[in-house]
């Protein structure tokens, strides 16, 4: 299994160095995302805490202006393995947002501000009203972003032993696309659509509709980090990563557990069947 | 191996229930003094491995029941929601998805260890039919069971797949509607898939139970492939191949594992994360991994309802494969010929699967016709071929022959003089 391991890592090692400059060669094709290493990689990777709020705050701040996080609830926010906020604070931001509820005893819609275990508020009641106000492009909902993009495309015949140790790369799609604006070159400048800016790293594109979402200090960090473009964009990368599947962390440390007792299950009985079969000629 | 009983219970309720319903006896003759070929390897194990699997998919999918709705509108969302916040929920789902493509490939290293050793050859040939049924049953309850996440993969592969039936002249169009309960892959197509997808397990133990019972008529092949001739040749199944079974089966868990904790996405798709659409269509429609060479096959025939038919015949040429192999040796290991095609026949699987993955466009079509073509010909003319022309190597007289000879050449390097 480790000496697999080393392998497949040596294999993807030599030829992300060989492909390191033909794929982004690649004319006219998606970027590959910037590969940076996130703490919640690998086997004991964890979410670094202030990283998620950071991320929190960005989101709220910036994307929420037009995304959806629609299988989000507040409660989750203070859920283990998570950004771990305080109860106080998610009941606070939670109270922040105002919720349509009802029918009450009128038959009357009415709003309230949120509690823990409200969704998300969403930006907009419906897909329509969302396209409409972006100038016909629907704002994609930002939950699974990270599961359901991916920044990493390598030729088939290297592919499936990078992605084995890599992964698909959607964080670092989310990060790059994020910090991947950039002028057009001469040719492609010509015929730009209106409206639209040039990123070579959008999966859809190089042509996106939304606009460069971050610029220096768009954001004001509680902790004091310093929130220059490629801070922010990381942050939330890593927040989004974590909203896509909230218990990662347990899920890795349960499998440590698990194939940790199954190699020495496996050891155990490695040893008994020796020991049966002992002197049986087979 | 039907020969009479050992069973001798000394536990009175033991024996009191065994007079009466002798259902311990089964137990005992199927799993206990049941004699195997004492030289079986750990391709052997797989069976095993297989039914452990079977199991874990069953228990993991009546769970994962319990907290998906089976509609276009909820579907979607009841999966998250499982991930999300039902009690292991998380692991549950992606023990059940990534459960399905390890039961896939321990299928496909216990297919091709009876290619390799013959077993499909006389007396085993129910046995193995009954196995190829199996798989069918097996790629049906796959399918259906990735259609009901809901994803885009899920709707784009059901409709691709289901399309290929309006290829049956006249009637396809009527039985493409009947499939989908409607004129396009809608709720009714979902709610049928999940009924399905419930039904066919349970089949799927049935037609199981048949193959171990035609195994247990026949008694277990093994490499060299002799018949058992005496009680020199056998061992018991407990504990030998047992203990040998559970070590096979946790190192399977381990590498299972691994994934289902540490890379729970690998095999799938992303694209399956985004909640089916209608009017978008992904740019690359693919099945699952473990259906791909038969994909290639059928995109590699310019027409469609031939395509349909090379797909299908490829699988159907399994149930005749006892009669096509004209050779009286079973084993691989004393058909040095057979060895070479029968290597060539896993490459060519390989290649298969590979241009399945990929755009039917440029050289992958010359490739996957290529393929295709060879592989229906190892099945229908090399096989018969190569079993008149080749002379097979010397076999033992018989399983402890082999056995002895095999550790008397192991012993001298084994025991330095001493």
């Amino acid at each position: 299994m480790k000496t697999t391991k080393t392998l497949l890592a040596a294999i993807a090692l030599g030829t992300s160095l060989v492909l390191g400059t033909t794929a982004a060669v690649a004319a006219g094709k998606q970027h590959n995302a910037e590969d940076i290493s996130f703490s919640f990689e690998g086997v004991f990777g964890h979410f670094d805490r202030a990283q998620l709020q950071r991320g929190y705050l960005v989101y709220k701040q910036v994307c929420a202006a037009c995304h959806s996080m629609s299988l989000m609830s507040y409660r989750n926010l203070g859920e283990r393995g998570g950004p771990e906020l305080s109860e106080a604070e998610v009941k606070a931001l939670a109270a922040e947002a105002t919720i349509q509820d009802g029918p009450n005893d009128e038959g009357e819609m009415f709003e309230r501000p949120g509690l823990p275990s409200d969704r998300f508020a969403s930006p907009f009641p419906n897909m329509q009203a969302a396209m409409a106000a972006n100038g016909g492009a629907y704002p994609v909902d930002l939950t699974l972003i990270t599961k359901k993009r991916e920044g990493f495309h390598f030729p088939w015949y290297v592919s499936p032993f990078i992605k084995l140790v890599k992964g698909n790369g959607g964080p670092e799609y989310v990060r790059s696309v994020l910090m991947g604006y950039e002028d057009p070159p001469a040719d492609a400048a010509k015929d730009a659509p209106e409206g639209k800016s040039y990123n070579p790293y959008f999966a859809a594109g190089p042509w996106i509709s939304m606009a460069p979402p971050l610029s220096e200090d768009a954001v004001e960090y509680a902790d004091g980090t310093k929130a220059s473009v490629e801070q922010m964009a990381t942050d939330v990368a890593a927040f989004l990563t974590w909203a896509g599947e909230p218990k990662m962390e347990q899920r890795k440390s349960m499998g440590f557990q698990v194939v940790l007792y199954l190699a020495l299950l496996s050891l155990l009985l490695f040893l008994t069947k020796k020991r049966v079969w002992g002197r049986e000629p087979h | 191996m039907s020969g009479h009983s050992t069973y001798n219970p000394t536990n009175p309720v033991m024996k009191w229930l065994d007079d009466r319903l002798p259902l311990p006896r089964l137990m005992y003759d199927s799993f206990v003094s049941y004699p195997v070929p004492r030289n079986l390897n750990y391709w052997y194990t797989f069976g095993g491995i297989l039914m452990i699997m079977m199991v874990s998919q069953i228990i993991t999918g009546i769970i994962l029941v319990m907290h998906y709705t089976p509609h276009v509108d909820m579907a979607f969302d009841s999966v998250e929601h499982i991930r999300r916040n039902v009690n292991f929920g998380n692991v549950l789902q992606k023990w059940h998805a990534v459960g399905a493509s390890f039961f896939f490939i321990a299928v496909y290293i216990h297919i091709a260890r009876g290619m390799y050793y013959g077993s499909y050859k006389a007396p085993r040939e129910i046995l193995w039919m009954l196995g190829v049924a199996i798989f069918l049953v097996m790629m049906a309850t796959g399918f259906m069971g990735y259609v009901l996440p809901w994803g885009q993969m899920s709707f784009w592969g059901a409709k691709v797949i289901t399309n290929l039936f309006s290829a049956v002249p006249f009637f396809g169009e009527a039985i493409v509607t009947w499939l989908w309960g409607g004129f396009s892959v809608d709720n009714a197509t979902l709610q049928r898939f999940f009924s399905l997808h419930y039904l066919l397990p349970f089949v799927l133990v049935g037609v199981v139970i048949l193959h171990v019972w035609a195994l247990h008529v026949t008694g277990q092949g093994n490499p060299t492939g002799v018949e058992v001739k005496s009680g020199q040749d056998t061992i018991a199944f407990t504990p030998f191949a047992t203990v040998k079974d559970a070590f096979a089966l946790s190192v399977f868990f381990i590498v299972f594992t691994a994934f289902v904790f540490y890379a729970p996405d690998y095999l799938g798709h992303s694209i399956n994360y985004e909640e089916a659409n209608p009017l978008v269509t992904p740019e690359h429609i693919v099945p699952e991994w473990y259906y791909l060479p038969f994909y290639a096959i059928l995109r590699a025939v310019p027409d469609k309802l031939l395509g349909v038919v090379a797909m299908f015949g490829s699988i159907m040429i399994w149930f005749i494969l006892p009669w096509l192999d004209t050779s009286k040796v079973r084993s691989a290991a004393y058909r040095p010929i057979f060895k070479q095609l029968f290597w060539l026949l896993m490459i060519d699987f390989f290649i298969l699967g590979v241009v399945g993955a990929n755009p039917p466009e440029g050289w992958w079509i010359t490739v996957g016709q290529i393929a295709t073509v060879y592989y229906f010909a190892h099945f229908l003319i090399l096989l018969p071929l190569v079993g008149l022309l080749e002379t097979p190597r010397p076999l033992p007289s018989s399983i402890s022959d082999a056995v002895l000879a095999k550790n008397a050449s192991k012993q001298p390097a084994a025991q330095p003089a001493e």
